[in-house]
């Protein structure tokens, strides 16, 4: 790693990279832009995370988030439903918006650092791993769940008053998988996972 | 030889050598496979088409109720605005302080911001690169939080589905407003950053 040239993704300062520390970052000098973070065990950690990521999103999808009371009425609400209900009522795009934002990319985000990493960590590459790890950089921009929560809570309040809202065990699980989900992205080391991939390619 | 420009991979970060490609040539990435240039193709003209679409979708974005609330045979339809102006009437001040940076401040700050860079890269700017390119960092990293009032409506639009005592529809104005979220993503992922340096450069010289 020492020495090795690299430029800034941001302004296309080439830098030396100096020796980092574990935990420890380089920017760039100019424009102080991230070139590298180093993570301690980052393949171990990014797997630990992804797996534990993966259950709680099966939790998260399998079980209603919220039901609602009103009159003796009781209405659940799992995302699935969400994102069925806008299709129904001819929103469409709003629909496949919610359902890419909110179910597909985080599954495909976790799915594929699974995919990846689990056969780098036991010395090989899986078939397509350099185009599915591109693919999988694509698919972390569109993944919103943490602001589906603000979501959550803002729709809690606005109903607080007309109904009574009773917060389902899926609730808990989603509200889990928002700081997991983060440390798997935080915790992967995309560098040292590109000159695995690259040299075994 | 002496025309060998460093050009950086754009999706696995490697340094390659290559000889001085123009704007419209590529090469192959030999580590990742993606094709390679040295700055994002046709970057200020794509940022122009997303921002400019963003913006016309916007006015509609607004005028447009976002959901429509129907109980005991009454509709009650509600714009991205009037949706802040009645949680500040109910006393939810912190909520519609939320809604309204993620809904109002941030499409409309991320917009004003993405023109400024582009103008300012078109203008030849040599002024503050360092400053533009945090700008830049930040619009790019706030742009998703606009999404809070599509997630609303989609949950309410599901929780409150009890036919004639109450149910919510999705509005006209939820379809324009995720246009707006979409083109200002792509907007700022269309813009390259190094273009702001390429100027900045010259100054140097």
């Amino acid at each position: 790693m020492t020495g090795e040239l690299v430029l800034c993704h941001d302004c296309d300062l080439p830098n030396r990279l100096g020796e980092v520390p574990e935990g420890g970052a380089a920017r760039c000098p100019r424009c102080n832009g991230l070139l590298y973070r180093k993570v301690p065990d980052s393949i171990d950690r990014t797997i630990a995370f992804a797996t534990g990521g993966l259950v709680l999103f099966v939790v998260a999808n399998a079980f209603p988030f919220l039901s609602m009371e009103m009159r003796g009425n009781v209405t659940e609400t799992t995302l699935a439903t969400g994102v069925r209900t806008l299709f129904r009522d001819e929103r469409p795009l709003v629909g496949s918006l919610v359902l890419l934002t909110t179910i597909l990319a985080p599954f495909l985000h976790l799915v594929l650092t699974l995919y990846v990493l689990l056969p780098l960590k036991l010395g090989t590459t899986a078939p397509a791993s350099r185009e599915l790890f591109r693919l999988l950089h694509q698919v972390q921009n569109w993944s919103m769940m943490e602001v589906f929560l603000i979501g959550i809570l803002v729709s809690l309040t606005k109903l607080a008053d007309m109904a009574s809202i009773i917060p389902g065990i899926a609730l808990w699980s989603f509200a889990l998988l928002i700081p997991v989900v983060a440390a798997a992205t935080a915790s992967l080391d995309t560098h040292l996972v590109w000159s695995r991939i690259g040299r075994q390619a | 030889m002496t025309s060998e420009v460093l050009t950086g991979c754009h999706e696995c970060h490697l340094t390659l050598r290559l000889p001085a490609l123009d704007e419209r040539q590529e090469a192959l990435c030999p580590r990742c496979g993606a094709a390679v240039h040295r700055r994002k193709v046709n970057s200020i003209a794509r940022t122009w088409a997303y921002l400019l679409g963003a913006a016309v979708f916007y006015i509609p974005a607004n005028l447009f109720p976002v959901m429509t609330v129907i109980s005991l045979g009454k509709a009650q339809s509600d714009t991205i605005l009037s949706g802040v102006i009645y949680l500040l009437l109910h006393d939810m001040w912190p909520l519609a302080l939320v809604v309204f940076a993620a809904s109002v401040v941030v499409p409309l700050a991320k917009l004003v911001a993405l023109i400024y860079l582009v103008v300012s890269v078109q203008i030849g700017s040599r002024s503050r690169p360092a400053d533009r390119t945090r700008i830049y960092r930040i619009t790019e990293a706030v742009g998703r939080w606009s999404m809070v009032d599509i997630y609303v409506v989609t949950i309410l639009v599901a929780l409150v589905n009890l036919g004639n005592l109450a149910t919510i529809e999705a509005g006209l104005g939820a379809v324009f407003f995720g246009a707006v979220v979409v083109l200002t993503i792509l907007a700022a992922d269309s813009f390259d950053p190094r273009l702001i340096w390429d100027r900045a450069e010259l100054n140097d010289v």
